[in-house]
């Protein structure tokens, strides 16, 4: 087997001092491949972990326990060569469409450094071009964007040049963490088409995270539910979004707000109110302490994946007679459907 | 051209900062200007008649000394102020230098930089300068250089942290994740993303280390640590003790150097409420 | 037929900077009647943030609330001196602000708080009656009554929402505004939230104005919806009727630019950028980036006039 573009390996990120301490992300082991084409989305509510994966991968974060590899070395032991690799292979888009800016220089900049420091035009002119294609491909006029500052262009316009550095890198792996949710409902689209795009045309590989399911089940092909940091249901996003099984899942799905007024919420009085349970700890399965379904079994410790079909598994004990997928493997599950 | 317009609308929007600048250059021109107007001997003891009062042969009168207390003040205010600023610049190098390396980097090399910073932020500095000038060199006939050296040794701490402190924050910021996403090593974030939009910051600090370092050197210099022979303003204070001005009745002797020191600080002060709104947007009062 | 209880007609609000006046609020007249949910939607720029502000007369400045009536109940409170406004508010008309974090005092417990905005009001009730008081308000957010000795920074961010509107519902008041009150939460403490918002506005019959731009988060709670785009209203009708029918072309795009779980790989916008609030567009301010536009809609500003019971449009391919 190839060695994957990048592989989290037991990973825990704890954060706090010794008292009062979080675990963001628990022993998570995920391996993605460049030769992977598709798009997969990480969900889950503020805490469940997203976005410490998010940053894991980008080594913003370092491990508490476990590694994570780059092509097969783990970041910490990196040359400077290996890192510029790392570096120019794995891109992201960050949620903040007014952060990722430097305010004091001009937008080009964003598309324009990388372009020099990976190399990847022999001239001036050739850069230019390059940066103007980009621009038209998500939709924007380079006449109007480049030479203007951050705080000259809309929340939109900004957001959208930053998908278009992602096109001109054109890296093995995108990491999107909330692309869209601090843009406008009307432009959310044209972004989700041209990270789409990015994907089918260029085949990269995206790793979605976000917590609105709606913009999940449009743009991903699997998607991974995370709760307090451990997997809840993972594989086909069709199938768990259509037909969650995880009392957790079925908990989200529930509560997505429908833009049409004939699929009502219904009111919430099957919702276990968290803070109520906000300061017990468990030894067994997370979600057990808002779980409508839970008993016994769930107490006595986490739940293994339990594949219910040949591309989805559940953590949840009311699958226990299905066949185990070890921890190690979750990347099987996003196998291609013959 | 269109910068110095610039430069202009803003400060008639930012009064803090026109005014303070304002008397800061009336205090250098006084003492740059001033020195075509002045015998520059006179400000040396035993050249003009002691103990007179201000007159139209001595605007600013004389004292015990026989120094041409006019030409006194232009060329001691000037020095001063030079001591300040070499003082504070070095204390601004020293402290970005510091500020920036430890806060980005981390590890060892920040967790002693911090330590020291700590500890030298509570011991009182006037304290250790005194100690540091009298055991160091001859406290009656010190270089200008010397004193200003020994006033680095505290005048760096206060900018080290600012900076370092600021430094913590920004590093967090998506732009200079961005930046490390681009391939920009280290040094190329710290030169290129982080230190432009430190500019205000560096400004305060270098504000308040040269006020700082002003303000060091006059509490040596009325102990008498410093050049005696100099007409500083600290020791110009010093010997108005030390003749006891006071008690006979020298009112122009305390008075111009009371004023000038008064203005400087009052200079740095506005300076510094103005760069507070320059970094602080959200303390702007105007749109 | 009663009077609506809350009256807006031709509200202006602009802000004044160097450059001119920006328009954040340009025109905008509606009626709500009492006891009736209505969202206020719209996107950034669109001025909704503003008339949230508006209506509490909380605007600073540089801006301005240049002109029009807002009568709560007959009242026109922008008539009303700061004295008698301040006992409107809580009494009357309370909000929830968006950002919960934010609005809390940080070194205050709970009850403190939520006891002076009922002190100011109602000054003769005793201490235990006022203690009492507060224990039933946060019963009735679904918070445990022990949350009254605590501090924010203890509370979670659906917790901090639950006491904001324990203290807007305090007097009981007619009306509540409530500006993006879950957009910090997560998806399931926001139904909650609803949920708890919606049981307490049938109990006590209030009207509630939920401003947002979530046109799910809408769809979900409200009775009535008014579509806001660059300072002006474009349509407003009853919530099923603007999402079976929607007639004003921004709705209309905007409605199906949202994803939904028919319409997996279809993505569709609205082209073009929002205009500028400082010189906005002549005519109808959405004719730059209206596929049906034409010829009038870049000269003459169209009429919010209702062409149906209840259902208002300002759009010249409806009203001519």
């Amino acid at each position: 087997m190839a060695t994957s573009l990048i592989e989290l390996k037991n990973v825990t990120k704890i954060f706090g001092g010794k008292k009062n301490y979080t675990v963001a992300l628990d022993d998570m082991s995920l391996a993605l491949s460049e030769n992977f084409p598709r798009i997969v989305t990480v969900a889950g509510e503020s805490g469940s972990g997203k976005t410490t994966m998010g940053m894991l991968l980008l080594g913003f974060y370092s491990p508490t326990f476990g590694q994570v590899f780059y092509r097969g070395q783990d970041l910490r032991e990196l040359t400077w060569t290996g890192m510029m690799d790392y570096r120019r292979n794995i891109q992201a888009v960050f949620q903040d469409p007014f952060a990722v800016y430097n305010p004091f220089y001009k937008v080009d900049n964003l598309l324009s450094i990388p372009i020099k420091n990976f190399k990847l035009a022999s001239s001036g002119a050739e850069a230019r071009s390059m940066m103007e294609e980009a621009l038209t491909s998500v939709g924007l006029r380079p006449e109007e964007t480049l030479g203007r500052f951050p705080h000259q262009l809309s929340g939109g316009q900004r957001q959208r040049i930053a998908v278009a550095r992602a096109l001109l890198l054109k890296p093995k792996l995108l990491i999107a963490d909330e692309p869209v949710s601090m843009v406008d409902a009307s432009l959310r689209s044209t972004i989700l088409k041209s990270l789409r795009a990015l994907n089918q045309d260029y085949g990269i590989p995206i790793f979605y995270i976000t917590h609105d399911l709606t913009t999940a089940y449009h743009v991903s092909d699997y998607i991974m539910i995370l709760y307090h940091g451990s997997v809840m249901e993972v594989g086909n996003v069709d199938k768990i979004i259509r037909d969650p099984q995880h009392p957790y899942t079925q908990l989200l799905v529930k509560s997505i707000p429908w833009p049409d007024p004939n699929m009502a919420w219904g009111d919430a009085d099957d919702i276990i109110n968290k803070s109520k349970v906000a300061f017990v700890k468990t030894t067994g399965c997370k979600f057990l302490p808002r779980c409508p379904r839970a008993h016994d079994i769930c107490q006595t410790q986490p739940p293994a994946l339990f594949a219910k079909d040949s591309d989805r598994a559940v953590a949840c004990y009311l699958f226990k007679d299905a066949p185990v997928v070890p921890r190690e493997e979750l990347g099987t599950l996003f196998r291609e459907a013959v | 051209m269109g910068k110095t317009k610039g430069f202009l609308s803003y400060v008639r929007r930012n009064p803090a900062l026109g005014w303070g600048f304002g008397i800061l250059l009336a205090l250098f021109l006084f003492t740059t200007v001033g020195q075509l107007f002045v015998v520059r001997e006179n400000a040396y003891p035993l050249k003009v008649p002691v103990n007179k009062p201000p007159s139209a042969q001595y605007p600013f009168g004389t004292d015990s000394q026989g120094k041409d207390l006019l030409a006194g003040m232009v060329v001691g205010t000037g020095m001063t102020l030079s001591i300040g600023m070499i003082a504070g610049v070095i204390g601004l190098g020293v402290g970005t230098i510091l500020g920036f390396t430890s806060g980005y980097y981390g590890g060892i090399f920040d967790t002693v930089v911090k330590f020291i910073v700590d500890v030298l932020m509570t011991i009182p500095s006037y304290l250790l300068l005194l100690l540091i000038a009298t055991t160091v060199t001859d406290p009656g006939s010190m270089k200008t250089v010397e004193m200003a050296l020994i006033l680095s040794i505290v005048s760096w701490v206060g900018p080290t942290r600012t900076i370092r402190s600021q430094v913590l924050s920004m590093k967090e910021r998506a732009f200079v994740m961005m930046a490390k996403l681009s391939g920009m090593s280290g040094i190329e974030i710290i030169l290129k993303e982080m230190m432009p939009n430190l500019m205000p910051y560096l400004a305060i600090s270098l504000a308040g280390a040269v006020s700082g370092g002003v303000m060091g050197s006059l509490g040596l210099e009325a102990l008498g640590i410093g050049n005696r022979r100099e007409p500083t303003l600290g020791m110009m204070i010093y010997w108005v003790r030390y003749y006891g001005a006071f008690l006979r009745g020298m009112w122009w002797w305390i008075l111009e150097p009371v004023i000038a020191i008064a203005l400087v600080f009052i200079a740095f002060l506005l300076i510094s409420i103005g760069l507070d709104e320059v970094a602080n947007p959200r303390v702007r009062r105007k749109v | 037929m009663t009077e609506a209880l809350l009256q807006i007609k031709d509200l202006r609000v602009y802000y004044h900077v160097d450059a001119g006046a920006v328009r954040a609020v340009d025109g905008v007249s509606f009626n709500l009647e009492a006891g009736i949910k209505l969202g206020l939607v719209g996107e950034s720029g669109s001025g909704k943030s503003t008339m949230a502000l508006a209506l509490m007369r909380m605007i600073k400045a540089p801006g301005k609330i240049e002109s029009g009536q807002m009568i709560l109940d007959g009242v026109d409170l922008l008539q009303l001196s700061e004295e008698k406004m301040r006992q409107t508010k809580l009494m009357k008309l309370s909000m929830i602000p968006q950002g919960a974090m934010n609005s809390l005092n940080p070194v205050m417990r709970i009850d403190k708080q939520m006891m002076d905005g009922l002190e100011d009001h109602n000054s003769l009730l005793s201490k235990e009656e006022l203690t009492a008081r507060i224990q039933e308000l946060l019963t009735a957010v679904d918070l445990d009554p022990k949350v009254a000795k605590m501090y924010p920074h203890e509370l979670s961010g659906g917790m901090k929402q639950r006491v904001c509107v324990a203290m807007a519902i305090s007097m009981e008041p007619d009306l509540i505004i409530a500006d993006e009150p879950t957009s910090a939460l997560d998806v399931v403490i926001q139904r909650q939230v609803m949920a708890m918002i919606n049981r307490l506005q049938e109990k006590l019959g209030l009207a509630l104005i939920l401003i947002g731009h979530d046109m799910g988060l809408m769809a979900q709670s409200v009775d009535r919806l008014a579509v806001m785009y660059a300072g002006r209203m474009m349509e407003i009708a009853d919530t099923k009727v603007i999402f079976g029918n929607p007639l004003h072309p921004y709705t209309q795009l905007l409605i199906s630019s949202l994803p939904v779980l028919e319409n997996k790989g279809v993505f569709s916008g609205i082209p073009g950028v929002t205009p500028s609030l400082l010189t906005p567009p002549p005519g109808c301010v959405f004719h730059t980036r209206c596929p049906k536009a034409r010829d009038v809609c870049r000269e003459r500003i169209p009429v919010f006039t209702e062409v149906e019971t209840g259902r208002w449009v300002a759009c010249h391919l409806i009203t001519a």
